[in-house]
């Protein structure tokens, strides 16, 4: 199994009542509720996490961005990415992911990446994601061509790790006269691409056609499910057997000594979901042309108040199902394992708090993941045979049957 | 008393590889009708007060209601040749009068500067397509389908009437398709065309400009911009109506049209 460590990196230090007055904690809510004092505090307090985390025996340190909201104030994951690279020495940095659509030039990106695969030694894994709706209209990038962009900014970047340059490129959405960045990456072919999603069929089939491990986020056990029967069934089509190796999982999982305060601290997740703030906005979160037309009358119905979010449910609901997992290692080591059972990833991101919840607290969680669900997990992983990518030597992607691994003369280095 | 009803016509029109809806109504003199962003309703009693003095040309823009969306188009200007080519094939051009309504407004005028002595008589009504200095063009990708319309309304009992205080789910899907096309094509710069001024003092077809006084979708100081760069242009408020005039005071717009294209 390969075990990550993930936060949002909430900015929860604003005036909630603010927010809750304006209705919505998204893009148009004014960043003079942002407090730099308390950012850089956050920061700090962040980067102590991801230290204790790679301690305690996490094999991997999970980030992502969003952008004009306080849920996430992460503004961009190869700025932490490239400050792990050079503070840690053993975990995988695992970027879930860079927004390719939200880049005018993925050259750059793919430069970013490659500097980031050097300094850290070769333990990039760089995920892609198509940004969310409201990042769309923050980045004043046209949410129509979303996922055109995103096809062909990933082809561009992938050739410009693989292939020596200069080369011209001339697509659709990306014009550039000369390709021929002076950093590439240590991982050879290219450093492993895993594709994180939660609604959309298209970046299922799409992660499944490119044989990309695909890590649904936080999505109830039944809907994971209908993603692994989808994905398996465009593997088999394109060529090759679906499995563990390909799946990855994002829990929201609180560990705390008593059952009483993980259960409290756990309804911090409903943070972000807008159940006492980190409100959405149904306009802004799904501009047209963003979303999978075949959610199209959802969607319509949504933004006008006529349809709960398509994508929330209750706190309650949360727990039973276990999109949220909450308790000591004791009780939440059964309930995983029943994930593990259903589902069968081999990837398992642990998202492991979030909201007001506490730094003494965030550490005492971190702690017991470490040093009591980890190691259990291991056990059950082992037994239910889910070989990460890494352990399985998965092919890097459809186009590179060989595993990423690092250049020969860094192997003997 | 209600008049007679116009019966109108559809055609399928094959037009740069795009299945170009077209309705079209009545007799006489010719003219294209050029609808909103948010797509034409039904009925246009607009349309229909045309019908009654003109031959009506009505298309949906590609992408827009019922034609089909062409993948490749990028721009207004796209949809401005497309309507050159649908005329030239018909043999239109002549005496033809083009009537631009907001968005449709930006692609007549469009038109007109590629083709700068063809028409008879243009007439843009709330159009967008100049950059206000002062004010803005309302973004539509903040706004719900709703919202978004009713702001184009001076009084929100006509957007009732047409739409129901509640529009169907089938009308926001067609909302959000409309939406989507005008993104594709007028997404940055949003709703205007950087060169566009530069190029109206050519067009030599006299033009009427319409403003409805209480348009909060395109401020009227881009009715004055657009007036004072057309050479042969004049401009004229209607009271009491908002951005979507002819749905507004669909009659009064009419007249006004009529009146201007019979103008010696």
């Amino acid at each position: 199994m390969h075990l990550m460590y993930f936060t949002e990196q909430p900015m929860s230090a604003y005036d909630a009542q603010a927010g809750l007055d304006f209705g919505a904690t998204a893009l148009m809510f004014s960043n003079r509720h942002f407090d730099p004092v308390a950012g850089s505090r956050l920061y700090n307090e962040y980067l102590e996490h991801y230290r204790l985390a790679e301690e305690v025996g996490f094999d991997g340190i999970m980030l992502n961005e969003h952008h004009n909201a306080p849920f996430c104030m992460q503004a961009k994951c190869n700025v932490f990415a490239s400050i792990l690279a050079a503070m840690t020495r053993r975990v995988k940095l695992v970027l879930l992911g860079n927004p390719l659509p939200l880049a005018d030039n993925p050259v750059r990106l793919a430069e970013e990446l490659a500097m980031i695969d050097m300094v850290s030694r070769g333990r990039l894994v760089s995920g892609f994601v198509r940004g969310g709706g409201q990042e769309q209209l923050a980045a004043g990038v046209n949410p129509a061509y979303n996922r055109e962009r995103f096809e062909e900014a990933h082809a561009l970047i992938v050739k410009a790790w693989t292939q020596t340059g200069p080369f011209r490129w001339e697509g659709t959405h990306y014009q550039h006269r000369v390709v021929n960045p002076w950093a590439v990456p240590l991982q050879t072919p290219h450093p492993r691409v895993w594709i994180p999603g939660v609604l959309s069929k298209e970046t299922i089939v799409w992660a499944a056609k490119q044989r990309y491990p695909y890590i649904a986020l936080s999505t109830e056990i039944e809907a994971t499910k209908k993603i692994w029967e989808l994905y398996d069934k465009v593997a088999l089509e394109t060529g090759y057997a679906g499995g563990p190796e390909y799946r990855g999982y994002l829990q929201r999982c609180h560990v705390a000594e008593t059952e009483e305060k993980a259960m409290a601290n756990a309804k911090q997740f409903m943070w972000m979901q807008g159940e006492f703030t980190g409100l959405a906005h149904p306009v802004w979160s799904s501009p047209s042309g963003y979303f999978s037309p075949s959610y199209r009358t959802a969607f319509v119905e949504y933004a006008v108040g006529r349809r709960s979010n398509p994508r929330g449910a209750a706190f309650e609901d949360q727990i039973t199902n276990q999109q949220i997992v909450a308790g000591t290692p004791k009780t939440v080591i059964p309930k995983l394992r029943r994930l593990l059972e259903e589902t069968r990833p081999s990837i398992m991101g642990f998202w492991a708090s979030d909201g007001f919840v506490s730094n003494e607290d965030t550490k005492t969680c971190i702690r017991l993941l470490g040093q009591e669900v980890l190691p259990a997990l291991r056990d059950i992983g082992k037994e239910l045979g889910l070989w990460s990518p890494f352990e399985a030597n998965a092919p890097t992607s459809i186009h590179f049957a060989e595993p990423a691994r690092l250049k020969d003369a860094a192997r003997q280095a | 008393m209600s008049p007679t009803p116009i019966a109108w016509q559809a055609e399928t029109v094959p037009v740069a590889g795009i299945a170009l809806h077209l309705a079209r109504a009545g007799a006489g003199a010719p003219v294209l009708v050029l609808h909103h962003d948010i797509g034409r309703p039904e009925p246009s009693p607009f349309d229909d007060a045309l019908a009654r003095s003109f031959s009506v040309l009505a298309p949906s823009h590609p992408g827009y209601d019922k034609s089909p969306r062409p993948d490749w188009m990028r721009s207004v200007r796209d949809v401005a040749v497309v309507y050159q080519w649908l005329l030239g094939e018909r043999e239109l051009t002549r005496d033809l009068t083009l009537v631009g309504l907001g968005f449709g407004g930006w692609i007549a005028a469009e038109m007109a500067t590629m083709a700068p002595r063809a028409f008879k008589r243009l007439v843009l009504v709330g159009a967008m397509g100049i950059k206000p200095e002062r004010g803005e063009i309302a973004d539509q990708a903040l706004l719900s389908y709703i919202d978004y319309v009713r702001r184009g309304f001076a009084d929100q009992r006509a957007f009732d009437r047409l739409f129901g205080a509640e529009p169907t789910t089938a009308q926001l899907e067609q909302w959000d398709l409309n939406r989507e096309m005008t993104f594709r094509i007028a997404w940055k710069p949003y709703m205007y065309g950087a060169t566009l001024p530069h190029l109206l003092g050519g067009v030599a077809t006299p033009a009427l400009v319409v403003w409805g006084r209480e348009d909060r979708i395109v401020p009227l100081e881009c009715g004055e911009r657009y007036a004072k760069s057309l050479p042969r242009a004049r401009l004229a408020i209607v009271e009491g109506a908002g951005h979507f005039v002819d749905m507004e005071k669909p009659d009064e717009l009419a007249q006004l049209v009529i009146r201007f294209v019979n103008e010696a």
